[in-house]
C-alpha cells in the first residue's frame, strides 16, 4: 500500500464481501425452491427471493467497483484521494440504504412503482444517488488534481456512466412499452456499456501491476477495448427491444451489434493472456492472476458465447423468456463483473493488510469451485432452456406443463448452487483470514518481489 | 499494432465513435418513443390500466413472471394471458376469469410452485385485469410463436 488513503477500499471489500455471501445464499434458497415448490412458500414467497438475491448481486458489485476506485486511483494519480471522510459517509449511506432494502424485502416492502432489479422504494434510489453523486465528486476531484491516465480516464468515464444511466431508474412512465425501453437504459447500458468501460480499466491495471508490460501497450489496449465495447454495446440495447412493442428495425441492429458485442470480451481474453505471456514479471500473487486471466476466458464464454447463443431475432424469437435467459445472466454476471471484483481483491487485500499473498492455495481453490459450480449451473440451465423453448414454443405445451418436464434440470442446478456458495464462503475465508505463512507453497511463488 | 496505431489515435477513435454510435442510438430511441406512444397499440391507457400497472409494480409480480418475455422465468407469461384464456372471443369472461384465479391463489396443490394471495379487492382486481387486457393489444411482432394455454 503506497497511500495511506487506499485502505478505504478495505472497508468498502468488507461490506462487498458480507453482501457477496447473502447474495449467494438467497440464490440458494431460491434454487431449492424450484426443486421443493412449497419451500418457505408463505414465509419468504419467491418473487422476495429473487430481488434479494438479484439486488444483492448489484449492490455488492458496485461496493467492489467503488472499493476498486479508491484502490487504484491513488495509485495512478499519484496522490491520496481528495477526502477520506467523504468516502465513508458515501460507505455508510449506501450501506444504509443495501441493508433497509434488504429488511424491507424480507417484509415485502418494495417500490410502489417497482421494477426488476430497481424495486428499491424510491427514497433508498435517492440514497444511492447521494453516495454515488459524493463518490463521483470524490474520485474526480482526485483524478483531477493527480496525474491523468488512460486507465483513470476510462474508469471515471464507466462511473459517470454508472449513475448517469441509472437516473433512469426513476422514470417509469404508465405506458409498458416506454417502461421496458428505458429500464434497458439502465440494466443494458449498465452492463453491456458502461460497466465494461470499469471492467477494462480494473483489468489493466491488474495486468500493469503483475506483468510488469509498458504503460504505453496497456493503455492502447485500454482505449481500443473500451472502443470495441461501446461501438457494439449502446446500438447492441436493439437486442431487447424485438418484441416488447418496439418497431422491427430493432430486429437487424440488434442483432448485427449485439453480435458483435463478443468482440470486446474476445479482446480482454487475447490482452490479458499476451501480457501474461509478454510480462518479464514473475508476479508471487498466483491466485489474483488466476482470478485476472479467469475474468477474462468466463466473462467471453458467459457474456461473449451464451449471449451471442439467443441474439439474433430468428433464435431470440423461439428462446426469449425461457430459461436460456437465465443461464447466460448467470454466467455473464459471474464471468465478467464477479471474478473481477475477486481478482482486484485477491491482488489488493495483502498489500491492504501488509503481508504476503497467504492463503493463495485456498483462493486459488475458490476459483475452481466457483467457477465449475457457475459453469455447470449455466450448462444445466441451458438444457433445462433448450427443452423448455421446444416443448412451449415449438410444441405449444403450456409454461406449467413444460416446468413439470425440468425438473432434473433444477435438482443439478441446486447441487451446482450447492458448490458456488461453499467456493464464495471459501473465497471469503481466504482473503480475509490472515495466516503467517502459506499452508503449501505454489510453485516458483517466491522468484520476483511484489509490485 | 504500435507502428499501426498510436495511444492517441486509439483515444480519439474511442471518444469520436462512441459519441457517433451514442447519437444514432438516441435518434432511434426518439423515434421508437414516438412509435411506442401512437403505432404500438392504439387501445388508451385508461385511469384504471394505469392503476393496475401500479399494482403489477407494487407487488412485484415481475419478481416470478414474465411480461412480454420480460422479468422472472418462475411462471407464466402474462403478456397475453388474456388472450390465451379465450380474451379475443369472450372479454368479460376472461377478464373474471383473470379475478378468479388471482382470489384462489395459493393453491397448496403440494409439489406445485405456489402464488401468494395478494388480498386485492374487487376495484384492484379489475384494474389489474384491464391492465392485461391493454398489454395483450400491443404489437410484439408476433411473439410468441405459440398460442398456448
Amino acid at each position: 500500500m503506497r497511500y495511506e488513503s487506499q485502505k478505504i477500499a478495505a472497508w468498502y471489500w468488507y461490506g462487498a464481501l458480507l453482501v457477496f455471501a447473502l447474495q449467494v445464499t438467497f440464490g440458494l434458497i431460491g434454487g431449492i425452491v424450484y426443486v421443493l415448490p412449497n419451500f418457505l412458500s408463505e414465509l419468504l414467497p419467491f418473487h422476495s427471493i429473487r430481488m434479494l438475491h438479484t439486488n444483492a448481486l448489484i449492490v455488492w458489485l458496485l461496493l467492489g467497483f467503488f472499493g476498486a476506485a479508491y484502490y487504484l486511483i491513488p495509485e495512478e494519480s499519484e496522490r491520496e484521494i481528495y477526502s477520506e471522510k467523504l468516502a465513508y459517509i458515501q460507505l455508510a449511506i449506501f450501506m444504509l440504504g443495501g441493508v433497509s432494502a434488504v429488511v424491507g424485502y424480507l417484509f415485502g416492502v418494495t417500490a410502489s412503482h417497482g421494477r426488476s432489479y430497481l424495486e428499491q422504494p424510491l427514497w433508498i434510489k435517492f440514497g444511492i444517488i447521494v453516495a454515488a453523486l459524493i463518490f463521483l465528486f470524490n474520485i474526480s476531484m482526485t483524478v483531477l488534481q493527480g496525474r491523468k491516465t488512460a486507465i483513470t480516464n476510462i474508469l471515471l468515464l464507466g462511473l459517470w456512466g454508472i449513475a448517469i444511466f441509472f437516473l433512469f431508474s426513476l422514470y417509469n412512465p404508465a405506458n409498458l412499452v416506454l417502461d421496458k425501453m428505458y429500464w434497458w437504459y439502465v440494466v443494458h447500458l449498465w452492463v453491456e456499456g458502461v460497466w465494461e468501460l470499469v471492467m477494462a480499466s480494473i483489468l489493466a491495471f491488474l495486468m500493469m501491476k503483475m506483468t510488469g508490460v509498458d504503460r504505453e501497450v496497456v493503455e492502447k489496449w485500454v482505449y481500443v477495448i473500451a472502443a470495441t465495447a461501446l461501438f457494439t454495446g449502446v446500438l447492441g440495447t436493439g437486442h431487447h427491444y424485438y418484441w416488447i412493442g418496439t418497431p422491427s428495425y430493432w430486429q437487424w441492429i440488434g442483432s448485427i451489434f449485439s453480435s458483435l458485442e463478443v468482440v470486446p470480451f474476445f479482446a480482454m481474453v487475447v490482452f490479458c493472456f499476451t501480457m501474461v505471456w509478454k510480462g518479464r514479471r514473475d508476479h508471487p500473487n498466483k491466485a489474483a492472476l488466476l482470478w485476472s486471466l479467469g475474468c477474462s476466458v468466463l466473462a467471453f464464454f458467459g457474456a461473449g458465447v451464451w449471449g451471442f447463443l439467443h441474439t439474433l431475432h430468428g433464435v431470440n424469437y423461439y428462446t426469449h423468456g425461457t430459461q436460456v435467459t437465465a443461464a447466460h445472466g448467470h454466467l455473464a454476471f459471474f464471468g465478467a463483473y464477479v471474478c473481477l471484483n475477486l481478482a482486484i481483491m485477491s491482488y489488493a487485500f495483502p498489500h491492504l493488510k501488509n503481508r504476503a499473498p497467504y492463503n493463495q492455495v485456498l483462493n486459488m481453490a475458490s476459483f475452481w469451485l466457483l467457477s465449475s459450480g457457475v459453469t455447470f449451473m449455466t450448462v444445466t440451465l441451458t438444457f433445462a432452456g433448450v427443452v423448455q423453448t421446444h416443448l412451449e414454443r415449438v410444441n405449444g405445451m403450456s409454461y406449467m406443463d413444460a416446468q413439470s418436464q425440468l425438473g432434473f434440470f433444477y435438482l443439478m442446478r441446486l447441487g451446482a448452487g450447492i458448490v458456488t456458495v461453499v467456493g464464495a464462503l471459501l473465497f471469503i475465508y481466504a482473503v480475509l483470514v490472515p495466516r503467517t505463512k502459506e499452508a503449501i507453497s505454489p510453485a516458483s511463488a517466491a522468484t520476483a518481489p511484489a509490485e | 499494432m504500435s507502428e499501426l496505431l498510436t495511444k492517441s489515435a486509439a483515444r480519439n477513435i474511442f471518444y469520436g465513435g462512441s459519441a457517433f454510435f451514442f447519437a444514432i442510438f438516441l435518434a432511434l430511441s426518439a423515434h421508437s418513443h414516438y412509435y411506442a406512444v401512437t403505432k404500438s397499440t392504439t387501445a388508451p391507457i385508461t385511469d384504471s390500466v394505469e392503476r393496475g400497472k401500479r399494482i403489477w409494480e407494487a407487488k412485484a409480480c415481475f419478481d416470478c413472471h414474465t411480461i412480454l418475455g420480460e422479468g422472472a422465468r418462475f411462471a407464466p407469461e402474462v403478456g397475453d394471458v388474456f388472450v390465451r384464456w379465450g380474451g379475443d372471443k369472450d372479454p368479460k369472461g376472461a377478464h373474471q376469469m383473470i379475478k378468479d384465479w388471482m382470489k384462489s391463489q395459493p393453491s397448496n396443490t403440494p409439489g406445485r410452485r405456489q402464488m401468494p394471495n395478494f388480498k386485492l379487492n374487487d376495484k384492484e382486481l379489475d384494474d389489474l385485469a384491464n391492465f392485461l387486457v391493454w398489454t395483450s393489444t400491443i404489437n410484439t411482432q408476433g411473439w410468441p410463436p405459440k398460442k398456448a394455454n
